[in-house]
C-alpha cells in the first residue's frame, strides 16, 4: 500500500487514540505533534511499521510565547522506499526541557542531540554523550534561545575603533 | 627465554597499554580543522574521538536578525568547496517557501553552475584522497580546470569561492557570452582530463591496496548514521535529492545515480567519479536546451518578482517603482509569510537541507541548516576502529568533510 501523508495520519490516530494531534500539511510535508513523553513510542513506531528509516533532521526552536512549550524539539523523517518526508515536534517547558534521546533508534541522533543541548538546553534523557559540541564546554548558556538577543547594532557605548565599528 | 616482564609500577598506577594520540586539529592530514583524540595500539586504532566545534560562527543565530538576500553570503560559508550549490539551495528554498515561479531558462542555467560547484568539489575530494596516498600528480593536475570552473563563476557573479551567486528568482545578470565560452571550453577539455585522472588512480595498484576495504560501513548502518550523497550512494543505496525530490527541473534531465557496494574509501573515490561523469553530461544537456532560447527567450535570467528581486540599477535611478522596491528589499521592509519548509538539496556532500521557520516577521524565526558532513563525521569512530593510522587519514579526506559546513 502506497503511503500517502492521510493514510499515516490515519494510521497515527488509530495507534496511540488522539495522543498525536495538530496535524497539518504545508508544502506537501505532513507535520504533527505529540506529548514529549511519546516521543521514542511515536518514532518506533514510524521505524518499525511505516518504514521511517532516516532520520533527516532534528533540531530545536524557541518560542518563549508558548507557555508549557517553549521549547520544541523538531524531527524531519524520511521513508527512502515510498519517498514520502515528514515533520514530528514535540514541546516541553523551558523549567524542565527533557526529552527522551532518539540515540537508540538513529545512530544518527547523538551530535545532532548534542547541538540542540548545546544550543537550546534541552536535556535529552538517556544520551550516551550529552556535552556541548560546537561550544566551548564552559560555557553556562544556551545562545540560540530567544532570551539572547543579538548585539544591537546601533549600540554606541563600546569603543570599537580597533574594528571600525565606532 | 625467560618471558619479559613490565616494568614494576608504583601502587595504584594503572598500566597504560596503548598510546594516546593527539591529532589535529591543525595537522596537514586533517585538511580543516579537526581533532581527533586516538588511542592507538601500535598502528592500529583502538578507540578515537573527534571534537568539532573549532570554527563555530553561529550561523543559525545570524540568520535570525538578516533579511532573506542577507543569509546568502552565510550559506557560501558552508560548504566552501561548492558554495553555488548552498547558494541555489538556498534561493530554491526562499522561492519555494514564497511559492515563486522560475523560468525554465533560470533552471537550466542555474544546473549548469549547481553541477560545475559539484565537479569542483568532488575533483577536491577525489584529488585529495590521492594526496593522502601519495600521488600528488592528480592533486596538481586537476586544479587547472578547478580554476576554470572559478573563472565561469567569475564571468557569472564576480566572485570565486564564496560566491554569493544568484537572487531569489534568478541570477542577478545574464550569463555573457565569455562565460559560455568558457564553458564550452571546459566541456571540451575536461572529460579529457577527467579519463586521465582517472586512468592515474582506479586500477592502479597502490592506490586499490590503500582505499580497498578501508573504512567501510554497510548500508544499514550507514542509513542509520544519516549518511547522504556519495558516501551513502558508495555503500549501495541509491538515494540522490536530485532524483527523489526534483528541483530546479532536474526531471527534464537524463542522468544515472552511480552506486558502490562496500561503501569503502575505493567505493567512494569511484562513485565521486562516476557522478561526475554523470555532471559533464547534464551539464551538456543543460548547455544545449539553454541554447535552444532565441530572441528575447535568451534574455530571461529571473522570474517576475519585485518583492524580493533586486531591480537594476538604472531603473532605480529613472523608475518609481524600481526605486521603491529597491528600498523595501534593501531596508528589508518586505514581510514574510507565515509558515515552516523543509527543503533539501544534492549538495556536494550529500542532502544539504534548510528548515525555515517564519513567523511573519522580516527576518527567519528560525533557520536551522542541516550539515550533511556534521552527521555523518559521527561516524568515523566506527569507520577507523581496527584499522591503521594511515588508513585513517584516507578515511578523512575520503569522507569530504568540510570544516566550515561541518561548523556552521
Amino acid at each position: 500500500m502506497a503511503l500517502t501523508n492521510e493514510t499515516i495520519q490515519a494510521q497515527l490516530e488509530a495507534k496511540f487514540e488522539g495522543q498525536v494531534t495538530t496535524f497539518s500539511t504545508e508544502t506537501g510535508m505532513l507535520s504533527f505533534e505529540s506529548p514529549a513523553a511519546l516521543n521514542l513510542k511515536v518514532m518506533q513506531y514510524l521505524f518499525d511499521e511505516l518504514g521511517f528509516t532516516f532520520l533527516s533532521d532534528l533540531c530545536g526552536v524557541n518560542y518563549p510565547d508558548n507557555v508549557d512549550g517553549e521549547l520544541v524539539v523538531v524531527y524531519h523523517l524520511h521513508n527512502f522506499v515510498e519517498n514520502i518526508r515528514l515533520r514530528y515536534s514535540i514541546a516541553v517547558p523551558i523549567s524542565k526541557p527533557d526529552v527522551f534521546t532518539a540515540t537508540k533508534i538513529f545512530e544518527s541522533a547523538n551530535w545532532m542531540e548534542r547541538e540542540t543541548y548545546d544550543f537550546f538546553g534541552i536535556n535529552f534523557i538517556g544520551h550516551p554523550n550529552l556535552k556541548r559540541i560546537l561550544n566551548v564546554e564552559e560555557m553556562d548558556y544556551f545562545p540560540m534561545r530567544k532570551e539572547f538577543p543579538l548585539e544591537d547594532q546601533t549600540r554606541i557605548d563600546k569603543d570599537d575603533e580597533m574594528f571600525g565599528r565606532g | 627465554m625467560e618471558a619479559q616482564h613490565n616494568i614494576t609500577l608504583p601502587e595504584g598506577s594503572i598500566e597504560k597499554k596503548t598510546t594516546t594520540l593527539n591529532f589535529g586539529p591543525t595537522h596537514p592530514a586533517t585538511h580543516g580543522v579537526f581533532q581527533n583524540i586516538m588511542e592507538i595500539d601500535g598502528e592500529r586504532v583502538v578507540s578515537s574521538e573527534q571534537s568539532v566545534g573549532f570554527i563555530h560562527r553561529a550561523f543559525e543565530k545570524l540568520a535570525e536578525r538578516r533579511n532573506l538576500y542577507q543569509i546568502t553570503p552565510i550559506t557560501d560559508r558552508l560548504n566552501y568547496c561548492s558554495s553555488p550549490i548552498n547558494n541555489m539551495g538556498w534561493h530554491l528554498t526562499c522561492e519555494k517557501f514564497l511559492k515563486v515561479e522560475t523560468p525554465k531558462r533560470v533552471d537550466y542555467l542555474r544546473i549548469i553552475i549547481m553541477e560545475l560547484a559539484r565537479i569542483s568539489d568532488h575533483l577536491i575530494c577525489n584529488s585529495i584522497v590521492g594526496v593522502d596516498t601519495g600521488a600528488y600528480t592528480g592533486f596538481l593536475y586537476v586544479m587547472q580546470y578547478r580554476e576554470l570552473i572559478y573563472e565561469i563563476y567569475e564571468e557569472v557573479c564576480g566572485s570565486r569561492l564564496t560566491t554569493n551567486i544568484g537572487r531569489i528568482g534568478g541570477f542577478e545578470r545574464n550569463f555573457t557570452n565569455t562565460a559560455f565560452e568558457k564553458l564550452e571550453k571546459f566541456l571540451n577539455e575536461y572529460p579529457k582530463v577527467l579519463k586521465e585522472f582517472e586512468s592515474l588512480f582506479t586500477r592502479n595498484r597502490i592506490f586499490m591496496e590503500r582505499t580497498q576495504g578501508t573504512g567501510g560501513i554497510s548500508a544499514e548502518r550507514a542509513m542509520n548514521y544519516g549518511f547522504t550523497g556519495p558516501n551513502l550512494r558508495a555503500t549501495g543505496v541509491d538515494y540522490d535529492v536530485r532524483v527523489a525530490n526534483p528541483y530546479s527541473s532536474y526531471q527534464d534531465f537524463d542522468f544515472t545515480v552511480p552506486v558502490g557496494s562496500t561503501g569503502d574509501n575505493y567505493d567512494r573515490f569511484l562513485v565521486r567519479n562516476a557522478e561526475m561523469w554523470q555532471s559533464i553530461s547534464i551539464i551538456k544537456q543543460a548547455y544545449q536546451k539553454v541554447q535552444e532560447f532565441k530572441g528575447t527567450d535568451a534574455e530571461i535570467f529571473h522570474a517576475d518578482v519585485p518583492e524580493y528581486y533586486l531591480p537594476k540599477k538604472e531603473d532605480v535611478y529613472n523608475n518609481m517603482e524600481a526605486l521603491i522596491w529597491h528600498f523595501k528589499i534593501i531596508m528589508g521592509e518586505v514581510d514574510l509569510p507565515k509558515g515552516q519548509i523543509y527543503n533539501p538539496v544534492e549538495g556536494a556532500n550529500g542532502e544539504l537541507g534548510f528548515y525555515l521557520i517564519s513567523d511573519g516577521g522580516r527576518t527567519p524565526f528560525r533557520l536551522h541548516f542541516r550539515r550533511p558532513c556534521f552527521i555523518y563525521y559521527q561516524a568515523y569512530p566506527e569507520l577507523i576502529t581496527g584499522g591503521m593510522l594511515s588508513d585513517a587519514v584516507v578515511t578523512m579526506s575520503s569522507l569530504n568533510l568540510i570544516a566550515g559546513e561541518l561548523d556552521a
